[in-house]
């Protein structure tokens, strides 16, 4: 028989200090590879809203940015529809990706500054109603010409609504950008302070192609697209893309229709085939920056 | 009637993983079977939290030391974790969430109401450790309640309450933490030095109301080493959208300026 002592006792104490003692090593630093963050549930309708959203907008400030330096009425009018319809449309796509589209008025329950996705909620509906309401008949040379009583206030709604709309239509252009920025998505958050201003200039360019596609000749016009050319090809310089449609759609949006309106811009054909690669580039840079999330 | 902040201390030293918790959350909670896939080399077969699985117990396995802890060099060491929604002191689902479904519970808890979340989304891609999910045949989001229910019944959680080694404790969080403080003075004192508290306090989440005890590198849990809230970024995304928004309207008035209208 042993008898325990210092010694044994030791070396029992040993041992069960050596199976606690140890400590894990890792494997590479992940779980069995699997994503830490979730991806978006965001499908086509996302990136179709900011398109047909952002391109109200800017729509709304061109024609209110006319309106203001006297331009041609027409023009005026036109901008102020293709910001009307843009924000009729713009709800059905931002509703029909909700997981529950009936309770889209929920929305509305509350204001939080924080959440870009509130923030934008209440700027889509003020940018739809003032935009709407924008499309009312205003004070030209056709309302002088006839004359009609009573017609001033409906002109100063009509102006009133345009203004209104030009604001939030500023909003509509940017906001779609902080809303990707502002999220725990890495390739978001890296561009958080740069996609509001990618956002916003295809949206311009897009606006611009949409009022060249109409047949409005006025330089302000082409000026317009030039401007928003320019800013989104110094974007596509300056942005790392993170996939190829992001890549292509960078390239339609700026360099392309900036070397045509630079090198044939006196052509009808030319301008409006870079009006349409603006119009492609601005989708599918949406397309793309969504698809980056998941 | 002032409630105590409640908590989740889940100490992974003392999981078994018989995902007793995982069960018991299903079933109290009435959450639909989200598949059966298994993962690596071991017995996880729910993968990770979703908006269908609030309790998920990991199987953490690692190379063995040998004759520190182990004798088989074939094989591996298993720890074992079960995670749960974090219920973060600053909650970027809660701060995301446009409708005001997701609240902050008299318990400290963050809570989403199925009533009426929309299903936007915004929460899912809001969250820095992955946890909320659209759940696609229902829309809405979903994500660990803190069993808010039985909270209010004066209950403790269905999993905390089914854990059958206490690795799952439920209480004031306050003094979960001196628990918690005090089994990692025992752990070290017996030579298990890599046991560590994670309880990201220093990151803009400002620390979580369910915090873990866990053992060697945090990342082979899947938890984040610095996780960030999004409203961290909003000053640099709405500045950006002020310095387009003024440039883009300035260019606007100078083009239809010098000649424009014509």
């Amino acid at each position: 028989m042993r008898k325990p002592d210092a010694a044994s006792e030791a070396r029992l104490e040993a041992i069960r200090r050596n199976a606690t003692e140890a400590t894990v090593e890792g494997h590479g630093g992940s779980y069995y590879g699997l994503p830490l963050l979730k991806p978006t549930t965001w499908t086509w309708e996302v990136p179709a809203y900011f398109f047909v959203g952002g391109a109200a907008g800017a729509a709304a400030v061109i024609g209110f940015a006319g309106r203001i330096s006297g331009a041609d009425s027409r023009l005026v009018r036109e901008a102020r529809w293709i910001a009307a319809i843009g924000g009729a449309l713009s709800a059905p796509l931002l509703i029909a990706d909700l997981g529950r589209p009936e309770r889209f008025l929920n929305m509305l329950r509350v204001f939080k500054p924080k959440s870009p996705m509130s923030v934008g909620a209440w700027t889509l509906v003020a940018f739809g109603a003032s935009s709407a309401i924008a499309t009312l008949p205003m004070e030209d040379r056709r309302s002088r010409l006839s004359g009609q009583a009573g017609l001033p206030v409906l002109h100063w709604v009509s102006d009133s609504a345009g203004a209104a709309s030009a604001l939030t239509g500023l909003v509509m252009m940017t906001y779609t950008g902080v809303l990707l920025g502002v999220t725990v998505i890495p390739v978001w958050t890296k561009h958080a302070g740069i996609l509001p201003i990618h956002f916003a200039a295809s949206s311009l360019g897009s606006a611009a192609a949409l009022l060249e596609l109409r047949g409005h000749r006025q330089l302000a016009v082409r000026r317009i697209a030039t401007t928003a050319a320019v800013i989104e090809t110094v974007m596509d310089a300056a942005i790392e893309q993170p996939n190829v449609t992001a890549r292509i759609g960078s390239a339609f949006a700026g360099p392309i229709p900036l070397a045509l309106q630079l090198l044939f811009g006196r052509s009808r054909k030319a301008r409006q085939a870079a009006a349409v690669s603006a119009l492609l580039g601005s989708l599918l840079t949406r397309i793309a920056w969504v698809e980056a999330g998941s | 009637m002032a409630h105590p902040t409640t908590g989740f201390f889940t100490d992974s030293t003392l999981c078994i993983g018989c995902k007793a918790c995982e069960v018991a959350c299903k079933e109290w909670n009435e959450v639909p079977a989200d598949g059966f896939v298994f993962g690596g080399l071991s017995l996880d077969n729910t993968l990770g939290l979703g908006h269908s699985t609030w309790r998920h117990v990991k199987f953490v396995e690692r190379p063995v030391t040998v004759g520190r802890g182990g004798n088989d060099p074939n094989t591996m060491t298993w720890q074992f974790s079960s995670d749960v929604c974090k219920h973060c002191e600053n909650a970027g689902c809660l701060e995301a969430c446009p409708t005001g479904s997701i609240i902050r519970t008299e318990f400290g808890g963050v809570y989403v109401q199925p009533d009426i979340c929309n299903g936007c989304g915004y929460c899912v891609v809001s969250c820095p450790f992955g946890v909320i999910d659209r759940r696609p045949d229902d829309g809405r989001a979903f994500k660990c309640t803190f069993c808010y229910d039985r909270q209010i019944a004066g209950e403790q959680p269905a999993c905390a309450k089914a854990c059958p080694t206490g690795s799952i404790l439920f209480g004031d969080l306050e003094a979960l933490g001196r628990v918690a403080d005090a089994r990692i003075a025992t752990l070290h004192g017996q030579g298990m030095t890599d046991a560590k508290i994670y309880d990201p306090k220093e990151s803009s989440v400002g620390g979580t109301h369910a915090f873990f005890l866990v053992r060697g590198d945090i990342a082979d849990y899947n938890l984040p080493a610095n996780p960030e809230i999004p409203t961290v970024h909003l000053g640099k995304a709405w500045g950006a959208a002020a310095v387009a928004a003024g440039a883009i309207a300035a260019a606007s008035l100078l083009a239809f300026a010098f000649g424009g209208r014509k």
